[in-house]
């Protein structure tokens, strides 16, 4: 472990402030008063529920695929070979562009990772840079593959997808983790392996579906991208469990 | 034939009424609704967070307009609501900052082209082209951060090149306020212009002010700060285009008139049957705001709403790509610099500026450091360069 990463993890037993037991006499004043003041209404959390349940109910989406894609002359190709006139077809085009989206964003989850480890100096147990520099590149050698997949079926990978959409949001928060400058190089990790676990399914799930749908082309590449993040996901978790337990000893 | 704002006098303000239910409706698709409704809703928010400034400043120094000012302001607050809040969860902070920037390109470039006065006309085009660049800094910011690609967003209707660089823009003050027009003599849509341009600028400024600190990486939150700071620039030259000597009535009014102006522009150009269905009714809601002003105008100030109002809303603010107008305008004009109110080649900007600017990036840009080599192109920068998709077209 660096310096750095020493004094971080001394910090741990600071000065924070966020439960009760530090405030003990405030908090025993919180607790009173919440207990002496009834609730304005009746009812639980069910009451949030069946309010957020009207809305479900109208039965809106956050989008849907493009439609068949038109040459530039107006003519639309032979539908055939078009992604999204069935409905297997239009969900393989969705979660194409899923992984699609999250290997691109991968990418720069690892290359904010690279960046944290560049700054603040290779740690032993953990990743070294060369590693890194490889899953990171591995992603991005997965986002060219489902790109040239996408546009082998005729689809357009420049689209976001719903489910690429809703993939993108569901990220956020490990972008959050990995660029901001405070968090230690375990925290970051801890985000990777939420991402690895996610990307490892979700290369399995796209296997099954064009294997089910027949697109042999497809699976041999990415039974190869799942094996690599599956190596991925061993290594995160390696680096991780090893980091923590020399954490417990110092 | 345009509206006749006299004759049509919309819903009475005692019937402009909500629930939370009715404020708080589906919002539209990122992925499926045309980039210009979103457009729309965002200018259309920053039109009616301005109506609220106005009215709390306007309160501030009218004790006698204080309650009809309330009463008009918390209808506002609910169309802001309701607008608002049309644009959905899954448009994350960046994606939304992509958007307030098409906004600000596209809407000023309808409002240049159709500005009367030639020096206005200059003024817009001067603002379009520091916009222009904020696009392309956030584009690459997006793209760099998160692995997104901006086009996303833009669908295609709006360049994503370098305009005057966001590191140049930093000016002295003294080089941010403009002439402003004559209450007396300006064309209506001149002061429609104004007022629609400086209320969608300040709520781009207020927008990066708000989340700027919700992003994690110390290079978002640099770019934040620094396009933040020429939206503030952009906020006082538009608010001193428009002439101070105006009552505090006169520019209630002029409010009333932007707002039912764009909510027509908005209404009838709009794709999405829903969102049509809300800019229709907050026309005539409008109107009826500015029939309840005209009528507090004559009482106040003995005067007819006639002298300040036009009889025909003008023809609406343009929303479509404006593509080639930005390009030319780019050409010619990128390397203009403010001197004072007036506009000169970059050799001559007045010291005051790059003496101030070269203090700020004294310790470097980020806009520079975000967008340092950086090209668009379909899919991010990330993506093989060959195979690029098909687009829009120009």
């Amino acid at each position: 472990m660096s310096s750095t990463e020493a004094q971080k993890a001394q910090e741990l037993a600071g000065i924070n402030r966020t439960g009760v037991v530090t405030a003990p006499l405030l908090s025993r004043e919180m607790v009173e008063g919440a207990a002496s003041a009834p609730p304005s209404s009746e009812g639980g959390p069910q009451q949030l529920m069946l309010r957020r349940a009207q809305y479900i109910s109208e039965g809106f989406t956050v989008g849907s695929l493009p439609p068949p894609p038109v040459s530039l002359e107006g003519v639309l190709e032979g539908a055939a070979r078009l992604v999204g006139t069935t409905t297997g077809a239009s969900l393989l085009a969705d979660k194409l562009s899923e992984r699609l989206g999250f290997e691109r964003t991968g990418t720069r989850l690892y290359d904010a990772l690279i960046n944290k480890c560049e700054a603040l100096g290779e740690s032993t147990p953990g990743p070294t840079l060369a590693e890194l520099r490889e899953i990171r590149d591995e992603e991005l050698r997965h986002f060219h593959l489902l790109h040239a997949a996408i546009t082998s079926l005729g689809g357009d990978p420049t689209v976001m997808s719903p489910c690429a959409d809703t993939g993108m949001v569901a990220s956020l928060g490990l972008l959050q983790v990995l660029t901001d400058p405070r968090t230690t190089l375990p925290q970051c990790l801890q985000a990777i392996l939420t991402a690895e676990l996610t990307d490892n399914d979700g290369w399995a799930m796209l296997i099954d579906l064009a294997d089910g749908l027949g697109h042999d082309e497809f699976v041999g590449r990415f039974r190869q991208a799942l094996a690599n993040e599956e190596k991925h996901l061993a290594s995160v978790r390696g680096w991780l469990t090893a980091m923590l337990r020399e954490q417990a000893k110092a | 034939m345009g509206l006749d704002i006299f004759k049509e006098k919309g819903v009475p303000l005692e019937k402009q009424q909500f629930t939370w239910r009715d404020m708080v409706q589906a919002p539209t698709s990122k992925l499926d609704d045309d980039a210009f409704t979103r457009v729309r809703i965002i200018l259309m928010n920053g039109l009616e967070v301005e109506a609220n400034r106005f009215s709390h400043a306007c309160a501030r120094m009218n004790r006698e307009l204080q309650l009809p000012l309330a009463r008009v302001r918390r209808v506002e607050q609910h169309q802001a609501t309701l607008v608002n809040w049309l644009l959905p969860a899954d448009l994350s902070p960046i994606e939304t900052t992509l958007a307030y920037e098409q906004v600000a390109i596209e809407v000023t470039a309808s409002v240049a082209l159709r500005e009367p006065d030639p020096y206005m006309a200059q003024v817009y085009r001067f603002g379009l082209l520091e916009d222009f660049d904020h696009l392309y800094r956030f584009a690459a910011l997006y793209d760099r951060v998160a692995g997104g690609d901006a086009n996303n967003i833009l669908q295609s209707y709006s360049d994503i090149i370098p305009g005057r660089p966001t590191a140049v823009e930093h000016r002295d003050p003294a080089d941010d306020l403009r002439e402003h027009y004559s209450k007396a003599t300006a064309a209506p849509l001149t002061k429609l212009h104004a007022v629609t341009i400086m209320a969608s600028e300040n709520q781009t400024h207020d927008y990066y002010m708000n989340i700027g600190p919700l992003f994690a990486d110390p290079v978002a939150r640099q770019l934040y700060a620094e396009i933040a700071s020429i939206e503030e620039q952009h906020t006082t030259q538009y608010e001193s285009i428009i002439d101070p000597s105006e009552t505090w009535l006169e520019k209630w009014l002029m409010h009333e008139a932007m707002e039912a102006y764009n909510y027509m522009g908005c209404a009838q150009q709009e794709t999405n049957p829903r969102v049509k269905a809300v800019w229709e009714r907050f026309l005539d809601y409008e109107l009826g705001q500015l029939h309840f002003v005209m009528e507090l105008f004559k009482q106040v100030e003995q005067r007819d709403p006639a002298e300040v109002l036009p009889a025909e809303l003008p023809e609406p603010i343009e929303y479509k790509s404006h593509r080639e107008f930005v390009r030319e305008t780019l050409a010619a004009e990128v390397d203009l610099r403010a001197a004072g109110t007036q506009f000169v080649g970059k050799e001559d900007e007045p010291e005051r500026s790059l003496a101030y600017r070269a203090q700020l990036n004294a310790q470097g840009s980020p806009s520079e450091t975000v967008a340092a080599g950086y090209r668009w192109r379909p899919g991010t920068e990330l993506a093989p360069a060959e195979g690029a998709a098909q687009g829009k077209g120009a």
